[in-house]
């Protein structure tokens, strides 16, 4: 029952290199990379009050999509700094269809790349306590996924933005991929994307907190 | 996917590549899902700005981007070179460039690299241009790269970047397909039928 609410349409992936932005040449170049998933949108035209399965349902396909992604960049895990996530529903669908993103989205590229924390107290909303003197959440992947979803027609392009899985604040991985799919969504239809990037802008130089001085290990700095 | 450097000597600002994969369409299963992969790259143009006579630098740039764009369009497909059923190409100028500036990157060298990557390829590539700014879209035409009445491959993908052509730059983009179209019911040319000699059956 569950599964038979994911039925996907299209796939899309994208890969970037970036060499330069008229500034010296990046070695190797930034890369970033984004998928993109067309899914048949099981609650486009009506009011659905319990859409909480689905939720459930998409965390296979995250998991797919998130090393699908890594595949298709051709990195490993450990190259990847930054990620985000995003949704754009289709016009017979509810904003509220893109939120069912959260937790299968961030999830799944968060044990990709090595995050060791309670997946069930994570998909609750709670975060389990730290043992005293320790991070409150073990592993790689420390911090919050950051997204965007918007309702859009065919062909509508969502900036999903990224920042530092480790550490939210790190300013030099402040960006933004912006993410398109021709054609989709189609009314009923839902665009689930995913992004990583192996690094920081290309020439980032606005000062903040850089990755080499992560030290709170808590997700922010 | 190689990572590194520059391969050629365009000067490359950036290299995308998308692959788009239709599994279901009308609601039908489409079993091998229909694929198509986009390579593009992003390159300053050494002519932008003034009337250039002689256009054998782009000319030049067009030959090295017809492999290496198609070399990764193949790869992104993961399929063998003989594996590829259509292609297309198109560029789009940025505003301090010309029309002829796109017209020879693509046309006069850009093909044969091409052809090589995707094994044969009798048929023309076919092609569009545009003059354009950030973001602006081009629609790749697809025909098929044996036999240009293969009525099935008649197609196109859109190729767009966000943040290109800056006016001083050139969006170069090459698509490889491993199929036609999802759905193909208007007859004509039939995959089975053609002998791909001359380019066109």
């Amino acid at each position: 029952m569950k599964f038979e609410m994911i039925t996907i349409r299209r796939l899309h992936t994208c890969v970037e290199d970036i060499h330069h932005e008229f500034g010296p040449v990046a070695q190797p170049p930034l890369r970033r990379g984004a998928i993109a998933a067309v899914l048949t949108n099981p609650f486009a035209g009506r009011y659905v009050a319990d859409i909480l399965p689905m939720m459930d349902a998409l965390q296979p396909l995250g998991i797919t999509m998130a090393e699908q992604l890594r595949a298709a960049m051709d990195v490993p895990a450990e190259r990847i700094e930054s990620y985000g996530k995003g949704a754009i529903i289709g016009a017979a669908g509810e904003l509220e269809h893109g939120a069912l993103w959260h937790v299968p989205g961030g999830y799944a590229m968060r044990e990709l790349l090595g995050w060791k924390g309670d997946r069930a107290a994570y998909a609750q909303g709670k975060v389990a306590a730290p043992a005293p003197g320790q991070a409150p959440q073990p592993g790689n992947a420390l911090a919050i996924v950051p997204s965007t979803k918007k309702v859009g027609p065919p062909g509508a392009a969502l900036d999903v933005p990224l920042t530092h899985i480790n550490a939210s604040y790190v300013r030099s991985h402040f960006d933004a991929m912006e993410v398109r799919v021709p054609g989709s969504p189609a009314a009923d239809e839902i665009v689930f994307i995913l992004v990583m990037s192996t690094g920081a802008r290309v020439h980032a130089r606005v000062g903040g907190l850089k990755a080499a001085d992560i030290a709170q290990w808590n997700g922010l700095r | 996917m190689k990572q590194g450097v520059n391969e050629v000597a365009a000067r490359i600002r950036k290299l995308i590549v998308e692959v788009d994969e239709t599994r279901l369409e009308a609601g039908k299963v489409i079993e091998p899902p229909t694929r198509k992969a986009l390579a593009m790259a992003v390159i300053e143009n050494p002519c932008a700005g003034r009337y250039v006579e002689n256009l054998d630098e782009l000319i030049a740039i067009g030959e090295e981007l017809g492999a290496l764009l198609g070399e990764r369009c193949v790869a992104a497909l993961g399929i063998a070179p003989g594996q590829a059923q259509s292609y297309g190409k198109a560029a789009i100028v940025g505003e301090a460039g010309e029309l002829e500036h796109a017209a020879a990157i693509l046309h006069p060298k850009l093909g044969a690299p091409l052809r090589k990557a995707v094994e044969k390829g009798a048929a023309l590539v076919p092609s569009a241009k545009k003059r354009g700014g950030l973001g602006t879209a081009i629609d790749v035409p697809l025909g098929h790269k044996d036999a240009a009445f293969v009525r099935s491959h008649f197609d196109a993908m859109e190729a767009r970047v966000s943040d290109a052509p800056r006016a001083n730059e050139i969006v170069v983009a090459v698509v490889v397909t491993d199929s036609g179209r999802p759905l193909p019911r208007i007859g004509g040319l039939q995959l089975s039928e053609i002998k791909g000699e001359d380019g066109l059956r």
